[in-house]
């Protein structure tokens, strides 16, 4: 019995559909993806099971590094103005308003901020810079700066953020929440990396339960 | 047969004298174009960050002036934790002992049993109150961690007290007898 002979076919795929697919893959990758900016201040941030996505817009941002320097970063640059311009008639400082809104954060005391402010970007880089005060109760400049914050913020609650370095050390976390308790600040964030709820524990059996976590 | 015969003068069928040029398949080779566009997507999933930061909120209380207005809690109900240096755990259920013979090590760890089999002794889950602890040695990760810890276990109050020189001192002792290697 002869087999019917199969009829060779041609190794040739149609590759279309694969560019396609592949296009489209690149596309959202390229949309979706953020650049990490690059951050003046080194911190690796802890991790901590909590869910809710740290805020972007309209924050007020206290860093501690790892030796416990603290630095303050905002965004806002009508706020920013108007913390120049305070500053410039309460405390007589000659700060260059304008170059005091380009700044992202600051991280000197106030008798060095006119210098700090000086200083070309590039050059501010959170190992030379001597960081806000705060080691001393009596001299805590942050107070002074919280109090600038919510005074510029008349009322309105900006998202206040808390990142620390891992191995910041507690006092420096201590004083800057005394500052924020000090100006009543009573609620913060702390920015963490996510990390997955550990089975068996109380939080994962509600999670399973289908309940919503009250953040 | 239920094919069409839909190349218009495929070649084979040309009239005597009929010079074509000859046709061009349309058809291009992409096999080169999704070599790029897989190299691309690489490129991107490596270097994208997918994970946002996320964030832990912390309220703070009003602090208390007068004595009468601070919260009690019942001495049952109670954990206090304390946090040392190189990530040492304390804890002591109730109120310090003057002997200190409630006062015990554990780790980060072994913390999440502890306040486990508390939370299940405790009678009346209004009474179970965990006050945290941190001395001067302790870094901002050991308090985000056993902050976490509260979230993990569902510990709804809490409260981060400043250390007293006592447990200062008993925690720098606890310490210094741990560096020897006693096996303890």
């Amino acid at each position: 019995m002869g087999r019917a002979k199969l009829p060779r076919k041609s190794t040739n795929i149609d590759m279309t559909a694969m560019c396609d697919v592949a296009f489209l893959l690149l596309s959202f990758f390229i949309l979706t993806t953020k650049f990490k900016p690059s951050e003046a201040i080194a911190v690796t941030i802890p991790k901590s099971v909590a869910a809710k996505v740290a805020p972007a817009k309209d924050i007020v941002q206290v860093i501690i590094d790892k030796d416990g320097k603290v630095f303050l970063e905002m965004d806002d640059e009508t706020v920013k103005e108007t913390i120049a311009n305070t500053l410039n008639n309460t405390k007589g400082m000659n700060l260059d308003v304008k170059a005091f809104k380009k700044s992202p954060f600051f991280g000197a005391p106030f008798s060095a901020l006119a210098a700090f402010i000086s200083l070309p970007e590039d050059q501010r880089k959170g190992n030379n810079l001597p960081g806000i005060p705060v080691k001393d109760t009596s001299s805590n400049e942050l107070v002074t700066w919280m109090a600038l914050v919510r005074d510029a913020y008349q009322g309105k609650k900006p998202n206040l953020l808390l990142k620390g370095d891992n191995m910041a050390k507690y006092p420096a976390f201590k004083s800057v929440v005394d500052a924020f308790k000090k100006n009543d600040f009573l609620k913060f964030q702390m920015v963490t990396n996510p990390e997955p709820v550990p089975t068996g524990t109380d939080l994962w059996k509600k999670a399973q339960s289908g309940e919503k976590r009250e953040e | 047969m239920a094919e069409m015969d839909t190349s218009s003068g495929g070649g084979h069928k040309k009239g005597p004298g009929v010079k074509k040029g000859k046709k061009l398949s349309t058809r291009v080779d992409l096999t080169p174009m999704v070599d790029l566009g897989f190299l691309l997507i690489t490129f991107f999933i490596f270097t994208t960050t997918m994970s946002q930061a996320t964030a832990l909120k912390l309220i703070l209380p009003k602090d208390a002036d007068k004595p009468e207005d601070q919260n009690k809690a019942k001495q049952s109900g109670v954990i206090t934790i304390l946090l040392g240096r190189d990530n040492n755990v304390f804890y002591y259920e109730g109120e310090l002992a003057i002997d200190a013979s409630n006062f015990k090590t554990s780790t980060f760890k072994d913390i999440r049993e502890v306040l486990i089999n508390k939370k299940t002794s405790v009678k009346d889950l209004k009474d179970f109150v965990v006050i945290l602890k941190p001395s001067e040695e302790c870094t901002y990760r050991n308090v985000v961690d056993i902050l976490d810890e509260m979230a993990i276990n569902v510990c709804t109050r809490y409260a981060l007290v400043d250390i007293t020189s006592i447990e200062t001192q008993l925690v720098k002792k606890t310490e210094e007898m741990a560096g020897t290697p006693t096996g303890q």
